[in-house]
């Protein structure tokens, strides 16, 4: 489990990434650094809106401009900044080495196109095959996620919910890619199934040794599935670390109130407590630390300096002012 | 919640006043509405004065742009048609809204056999072209603006007439619905007091863009011999009249085009402006 | 598939029954008496008279409608122009081919013009290229069509002497009365296409394909455009009918022996007979396109398509859902 000893596969370092509207500037991701080891599964945790997404599209360079721009910072994929590639190098890398799978599995697939195909086509961008031997992997894809290979041909609205996310899935593991981005593959999903297609992911993830960064706001399947977890407040990295260590010894102001939202199954508070108030608004993000309106602990100094990221413990880093001098 | 929507409306008007095109729409517009107002103020002549001794003056210094064959002053006839357009667009338009919100509060609101009896009525009325109906139409009552304006009015309603029911099917079962429902308001009082307004920004961008567009098809009536007829100075008339004279003298055909051509534009870029302000999510 | 179709053929009939009850009772309620500006106004009542029984225009609306009814589907004839004689259908079989093919030419350019422009000023969004190519549309679309033929005429036919001003001997004689039929559609389809392609691009699918490694010229073509152009064939139906309409009138301009020519002379003198059967014909004719329409769109989109598919297909996709 423990993380840093593999060897490097994504760093990112310092990215800022920005939406320019007409009326302001949405500052959606601001000095990130990220690493991620081969075989590793990064949990990417936090609320609806703090960036999650617009990281992860960076990192494949899809974000839509405009609006979105890339600010600052260098994504380092084996070695190599992605952000410097032509776009030519950078689509050899996309559906290839990166894949992606979307939240949405109801609109992640082209309705008029057969699923069959629409695996073939990412299939066939990247590998000299011939048409048909295309065509025999997209239905080894396809039965490997469980999808029976006659099904080929059949629309995407002849699909269920969860059929369709593994039509995704197999779209994007087709190539065998070293990193999967999985952006909350399971939130638009039934409970019963999102268990189904998680276990799924995980073996294939094992089978195929893929590393992955896994988005979601579930702290259950960040448990059950990620060797480390980084938490995203209002475009930060504000906690990272192993998954051990962030759960058992949660540094942060807002890991700590995420974790206390989370009903307990040893049940021994009366009620739930959430997280007062709302994240800051993005096209007017306050000074000093972005948490401090709604940190119980906050403090004078909070408004003023942005808070340092400290190592908190060995491998266990937050950005807050009170980790590493006080305890809890 | 009063203020609340006062915000929202001057949130609307700053979105359409930073829009350049639609502003200029507006303003055009404004132009029309102030030269159909002071129009005996503005015009040098009397629009219907012939004065036999100058017809076919080239735009020149005492017709700044020219006479026609009845030697009667461009300018002037111009300014007086702004009259008849902005009677037409704005007529035409109140006709067809009309007829085509109750058409479709009756489908929507009753529901069921009478919407389907209604809805495939609408199919067939449909099926004639509407610039043929207005023909029709036209041809039926008679020469003259007011029949023009009443034929472009009842074969443009279908599109209020689809989108109020529309609007209908999607509010009828929401809670103030209901609501009123229950304290037994009348429904053509549902209707005004709670779909109208819901509906109130497709209506809108509708109106505008339609009164440009009647204005188009009284001018293509008035061209064949339908709709206004001499001496009234309606600018599809105009150019209709001045078609005989088209190899020589320009000017009579082109200049009433422009001005059909700017109303009509200035109309759809304010509708488009609208759009945009109304629902800023369309935009992109 | 097939039972689709066989319903929406089905369809054209009370449509055709419908329209011609509308035609008859728009002219029906016309004031006016055709046989009295025949005859003058000094003519006699009971020449009128005569002439009523004999043109059928005697009679309550029911029977003068139960009369032409009769008369036109079940003796298929339109009866013949008061002034002429000559009869209404073989008028408008001489006439019809030549209003169907100007107004479909001109869809054709306005298509081969409009879409590609708005799949332009799409893919350039927020750019000059998009905000020039809209402007240019909605001028477009503001132009009369009539008056655009006027300036074609003036300036092509008048001026340079290059194309025939009237008239349509040859192929040359099409040019200016399509051009100046498809201006509108074509900034029409334009503006269409491009706010269709403005919505699909935002679509998951479309980045889906782009995280593939999908080169942006595919993703457009092949994943936006195909979805786009979806809803596009509607709209290119329903064009046909302005189409139609906009003919008639250019077809005055150009002196063209088609139905626009025919029914407005007709209209200035009441002809009615050929009014109701001009109107009519090519109100079958626009129900025809849209029926044309429908299936095309049935046959190009698979939500559609399996929807009226045999059931068995739709059984076994159910059961592979069950697996889950």
């Amino acid at each position: 489990m423990s993380g840093q000893k593999k060897e490097e596969l994504l760093k990112i370092e310092d990215l800022v990434v920005e939406y320019d509207t007409d009326e302001a500037v949405v500052k959606a991701v601001n000095h990130v650094n990220l690493q991620l080891g081969k075989g590793e599964t990064l949990g990417l945790v936090g609320e609806t809106g703090a960036g999650k997404t617009t990281i992860a599209k960076a990192i494949l360079r899809i974000l839509p401009d405009p609006p979105a721009k890339v600010r600052g910072g260098r994504i380092y994929f084996d070695g190599e900044d992605m952000l410097k590639l032509s776009e030519g190098k950078m689509r050899k890398i996309r559906g290839n080495k990166i894949a992606m799978i979307f939240q949405d599995p109801m609109t992640a697939l082209n309705p008029i196109e057969t699923v069959g195909k629409q695996i073939a086509e990412a299939i066939s961008l990247h590998e000299k095959l011939s048409k048909a031997e295309v065509e025999k992997r997209a239905v080894d894809m396809l039965e490997m996620v469980g999808i029976p290979g006659e099904r080929y041909s059949e629309y995407p609205h002849q699909f269920s919910g969860g059929m369709k996310q593994r039509v995704v899935i197999a779209m994007a593991l087709a190539c065998r890619p070293e990193l999967l981005l999985a952006d909350e593959p399971t939130t638009a999903l039934d409970v019963t199934i999102q268990a189904q297609v998680l276990d799924m992911m995980d073996s294939l993830k094992e089978k195929l040794d893929t590393s992955m960064i896994l988005i979601t706001h579930d702290l259950g399947i960040v448990a059950g599935m990620c060797d480390r977890v980084a938490v995203v407040y209002a475009g930060e990295i504000v906690e990272q670390g192993t998954t051990e260590e962030v759960f058992d010894h949660a540094g942060h102001p807002y890991t700590v109130g995420l974790f206390n939202s989370l009903p307990r199954l040893n049940g021994t508070e009366k009620r739930l407590k959430p997280i007062d108030g709302l994240m800051p608004d993005p096209t007017n993000l306050p000074e000093g630390c972005k948490f401090r309106e709604r940190c119980p602990f906050a403090k004078d100094e909070c408004g003023k300096k942005d808070p340092e990221i400290k190592e908190f413990r060995p491998g266990h880093f937050v950005k807050c002012v009170r980790a590493g001098g006080e305890e809890r | 919640m009063k203020k609340k929507k006062k915000s929202h409306t001057r949130e609307i008007l700053h979105r359409l006043f930073k829009n350049k095109l639609a502003v200029a729409g507006l303003v055009v517009i404004i132009l029309l509405v102030l030269a159909a107002i002071f129009a005996p103020l503005l015009a040098p002549y009397a629009y219907e004065a012939q004065d036999l001794t100058s017809t076919f003056q080239a735009p020149g210094k005492a017709h700044l742009l020219g006479t026609d064959n009845l030697g009667r002053d461009i300018l002037s006839r111009l300014i007086y048609g702004t009259r008849q357009s902005l009677r037409i667009g704005v007529l035409s338009v109140a006709i067809a809204s009309v007829l085509g919100i109750t058409f479709g509060s009756i489908a929507g609101f009753y529901g069921g056999k009478v919407d389907n009896v209604l809805m495939r009525m609408l199919d067939i009325y449909q099926s004639v072209p509407a610039m043929l109906l207005s023909i029709a139409l036209a041809a039926a009552l008679g020469p003259g603006l007011n029949n023009a304006i009443l034929a472009i009015g009842i074969s443009t309603m279908a599109e209020y007439a689809r989108m109020i029911r529309a609007q209908i099917l999607t509010v009828r079962e929401r809670e103030y619905v209901e609501a009123a429902r229950a304290i037994n308001a009348s429904d053509p009082r549902i209707v005004l007091k709670h779909i109208i307004p819901n509906a109130f920004a497709p209506l809108i961008v509708s109106i505008t863009m339609n009164i440009g567009n009647s204005i188009l098809a009284a001018a293509t009536l008035s061209f064949i011999g339908l709709g206004a007829q001499p001496p009234l100075p309606e600018w599809g008339a105009m150019l209709s009249a001045g078609r005989s004279y088209m190899r020589d003298y320009g000017y009579l055909v082109i200049i009433p085009g422009i001005c059909i051509m700017a109303s009509v534009l200035a109309f759809n870029l304010l509708g488009d402006g609208l759009r945009d302000a109304l629902d800023p999510k369309m935009k992109n | 598939m097939g039972k689709y179709i066989l319903k929406r053929l089905l369809w054209i009939i009370p449509v055709v029954l419908g329209v011609t009850i509308m035609v008859f009772t728009i002219m029906y309620l016309t004031p006016g008496d055709p046989a009295r500006m025949i005859l003058g106004s000094n003519a006699t009542e009971e020449k009128v008279e005569a002439l009523h029984e004999q043109m059928g225009l005697n009679g309550t609306y029911l029977q003068r409608l139960g009369r032409y009814m009769k008369q036109v589907f079940v003796d298929q004839d339109l009866g013949s122009s008061y002034y002429t004689g000559v009869s209404v259908k073989e008028q408008i079989k001489a006439r019809l081919p030549y209003t169907l093919r100007i107004a479909g030419i001109s869809i054709l350019i306005a298509a081969c013009i409009g879409i590609p422009l708005g799949v332009l000023a799409a893919t350039h969004h927020y750019t000059w290229i998009d905000n020039t190519a809209m402007f240019a549309s909605l001028f477009c679309v503001s132009m009369p069509g009539f008056w655009f033929a006027l300036i074609l005429v003036s300036f092509f036919a008048l001026k340079l002497g290059w194309l025939p001003a009237v008239g349509i001997k040859s192929w040359t004689g099409y040019i200016l009365p399509c051009l100046a039929g498809a201006i509108g559609g074509a900034a029409g389809l334009a503006r269409q296409t491009r706010s269709g392609m403005l919505e699909v691009i935002r679509q998951d699918y479309i980045t889906t394909a782009r995280a593939k490694g999908q080169t942006e010229r595919k993703v457009i073509f092949r994943h936006a455009l195909k979805n786009a152009l979806i809803p596009i064939i509607t709209v290119m139906g329903g064009m046909f009918g302005s189409s139609l309409g906009g003919t008639l009138i250019i077809e005055t301009i150009f002196s063209i022996p088609g139905m626009g020519t025919y029914l407005t002379d007709a209209i200035s003198k009441r002809d009615y007979p050929v009014i109701q059967g001009g109107v009519l014909f090519i109100s079958i004719c626009f129900c025809l396109i849209m029926l044309l329409v429908d299936i095309v769109y049935a046959f190009v989109d698979p939500r559609i398509r399996s929807q009226y598919a045999g059931s068995t297909r739709k059984r076994k996709a159910g059961k592979g859902d069950k697996k889950e």
